[in-house]
């Protein structure tokens, strides 16, 4: 009776790794090694050799290690700032750092295309100011600001988490024993911290690598991503079988960036947050 | 065995009643509790419109909207819903034809279809060769959308200020193949609806030389009535229809569509294969074509109709204004896509990428 219970309990969720997870994988992979007739192919696989989808698998890991960089170091010296300030309500300034991401993010974005646009905000006040205008809207500096923004929560939260598991009295014994800020520092809060660097890496470099809404506002269709070619081949060219196997490819991608990420975490703690 | 039966049985019941209701748009009717399911692009029809057919008739209307022709392809193709009367662009009316997804309609027994523009329904007879499977909606035409302070009607003219340098960063394209080849395959004196391989890669070569002389602005589609408006740009190629909403809103604002000529496109209505009552179908399009209706969809819309008297009730102000009624003349200068066959399709995108990438 109780077994039974427990299976019918485990039934949504049966449902729904299997509708939505499970069925899914398989017709991508299935779409992907078939032909539009519906023959076994690897066509649609290698093309990812071809020029226009090796740049633009090339511009998003390019732009994609950029925006981790960025976001890794803004966001280490900010949860220390977080971690050591001597508030009570230290949650308060944490969930200020959330706030914006409870916001629709097509929506942020949407508002830093108005920023940025060349009659934008940012021009106007930089105009008033009687400075020369910034033009970077539909470019790579603009997708990855985007990004940037959008992706930063992701690399603060885990950085932080794991720094505030590190107990106080830890250093104090450090330094009681002689060691210098420097000396700690890399000897006790960086390996501490290495899985939570290395679940903000995770979660800023795949969504980055495979984003293509924020390089379609952003970018104005001067940025292509392997993201956007995907997009088009589904909504555009109506190619199923294309854009299915270019997102196995992609796939394949982010398993291997992870599993290469994940062999510098040793203690195996980094995949506590996703 | 019996257990995975269940399950997917549960899941496919899940999907069908989530997918229903999502279109619980229409009023309870107190009739024959007969429905009729309308696929429409969205924001294309006055509501008020939806809710008089309803009371004439007794029929329920169940109304669903999709974005871009593309998805109403996919979404017809699934087969989850059964639509019966579906409104899309002439290119996509025609794939569906050329399939054999489209039911011919008996035009005997819509009363209104003499309303019709016989010009229109002429026109109409490129994707439709014997005019038996759709009715026009609206129509209108592909142009450049200029900013009249700055530039004068000489230079917007012709397709070829699009490729002069002067006009750095000052240019919006349409983020969509077939519109933005458009002007480079008329400027190289091809058609609209070119499928040779070498000629398509002429038209890249113009395309690409624009974009490394760094004349675009960007590639839009939605986002272009709001960059004019905002005065981000000199020139955007755009929809007639669109151009006439940003001119609304901005009076530096003109529309032109170049002498070489240009695309004409026509939304039109047609009965698919999983229709369930052709009767109630053909008396939904019959209402639609109806004075008084496509009056009220005219002004909801604001594109042109192809109701005679509707172009007759308007002022002359309306009436003269291209961008929301092409004249005759400018029609003769038009060109309507052809669907695409999935390899000329494939080629599109092929060059699309390549170009977008470069």
């Amino acid at each position: 009776m109780n077994k039974f219970k427990q299976q019918f309990l485990a039934g949504p969720y049966l449902i729904w790794i299997i509708g939505f997870i499970i069925l899914p994988m398989i017709m991508i992979v299935g779409y992907a090694f078939s032909g539009s007739d519906g023959n076994l192919t690897l066509e649609y696989i290698t093309s990812i050799a071809n020029e226009t989808n090796r740049k633009a698998l090339g511009l998003s890991l390019e732009l994609g290690i950029i925006c981790t960089l960025i976001c890794l170091i803004i966001a280490y010296p900010l949860a220390m700032i977080l971690n050591s300030m001597q508030i009570k309500n230290q949650g308060l300034v944490v969930f200020v750092f959330m706030l914006p991401m409870w916001m629709n993010f097509m929506l942020r974005i949407l508002a830093w295309k108005l920023l940025l646009s060349k009659n934008g905000v940012i021009n106007t006040i930089l105009i008033g100011l009687g400075l020369s205008k910034i033009n970077i809207i539909n470019t790579p500096v603009a997708v990855v600001l985007g990004m940037v923004y959008d992706f930063l929560p992701f690399m603060l939260m885990p950085i932080y988490n794991s720094m505030t598991r590190i107990r106080k009295d830890w250093i104090e014994a450090a330094r009681d024993l002689g060691a210098g800020s420097i000396t700690i520092f890399f000897k006790i809060i960086l390996p501490l911290t290495v899985s939570g660097i290395i679940s903000g890496i995770v979660m800023v470099f795949v969504p980055s690598l495979t984003s293509f809404a924020i390089s379609q506002v952003l970018g104005g269709g001067h940025v292509l991503l392997i993201g956007n070619v995907i997009e088009q081949d589904f909504m555009q060219g109506m190619q199923w079988n294309a854009g299915s196997g270019l997102s196995f490819v992609l796939m394949i991608f982010v398993i291997a960036s992870m599993a290469l990420v994940n062999s510098f975490d040793k203690e195996g703690e980094g995949t506590a947050i996703w | 065995m019996i257990k995975k039966r269940m399950l997917s049985a549960t899941l496919i019941l899940a999907l069908a009643v989530s997918s229903l209701a999502g279109c619980g748009k229409s009023s309870s009717s107190k009739g024959s509790g007969e429905t009729l399911t309308v696929l429409n692009y969205g924001k294309y029809m006055d509501e008020s419109v939806i809710k008089q057919f309803e009371e004439e008739t007794g029929i329920t209307i169940k109304y669903e909207e999709y974005e871009s022709p593309e998805e109403m392809y996919t979404k017809y193709k699934a087969g989850s819903i059964d639509y019966d009367v579906i409104c899309s662009s002439e290119y996509m009316v025609e794939k569906l034809i050329n399939e054999g997804e489209v039911l011919s309609m008996d035009y005997e027994s819509m009363d209104n279809y003499k309303n019709l523009d016989p010009s229109i329904l002429e026109m109409a007879s490129s994707y439709d060769k014997d005019h038996n499977y759709s009715v026009p909606y609206f129509y209108g035409t592909l142009g450049l959308l200029y900013n009249k302070t700055e530039l004068d009607a000489e230079t917007v003219s012709t397709w070829d200020c699009l490729w002069d340098p002067t006009y750095e960063d000052e240019i919006i394209m349409e983020n969509s193949v077939r519109d933005t080849f458009a002007p480079a395959l008329i400027d190289l004196g091809y058609s609209l609806n070119e499928t040779n391989e070498d000629h398509l890669n002429e038209a890249l070569e113009i395309l690409k030389k624009q974009k490394k002389d760094k004349i675009v602005y960007g590639y839009y589609v939605d986002e272009t009535a709001d960059a004019m408006i905002g005065e981000e740009a000199l020139i955007a190629l755009c929809y007639s229809g669109e151009a006439a909403v940003a001119m609304d809103e901005n009076e530096n604002l003109a529309y032109s569509v170049p002498k070489e000529g240009s695309n004409l496109w026509i939304d039109s209505w047609f009965v698919p294969k999983s229709c369930t009552n052709q009767t109630n179908a053909l008396k939904f399009l019959n209402f639609l074509c109806k004075e008084d209706i496509a009056q009220k969809n005219f002004e909801y819309v604001e594109y042109a109709s192809p109701i005679t008297s509707v172009v007759e009730n308007q002022d002359s102000e309306v009436k003269e204004n291209e961008a929301i009624n092409p004249s005759k003349e400018t029609i003769s200068r038009c060109e309507i896509y052809t669907a695409l066959s999935d390899e000329e399709a494939a080629l599109y995108t092929k060059l699309w990428q390549e170009l977008l990438s470069d």
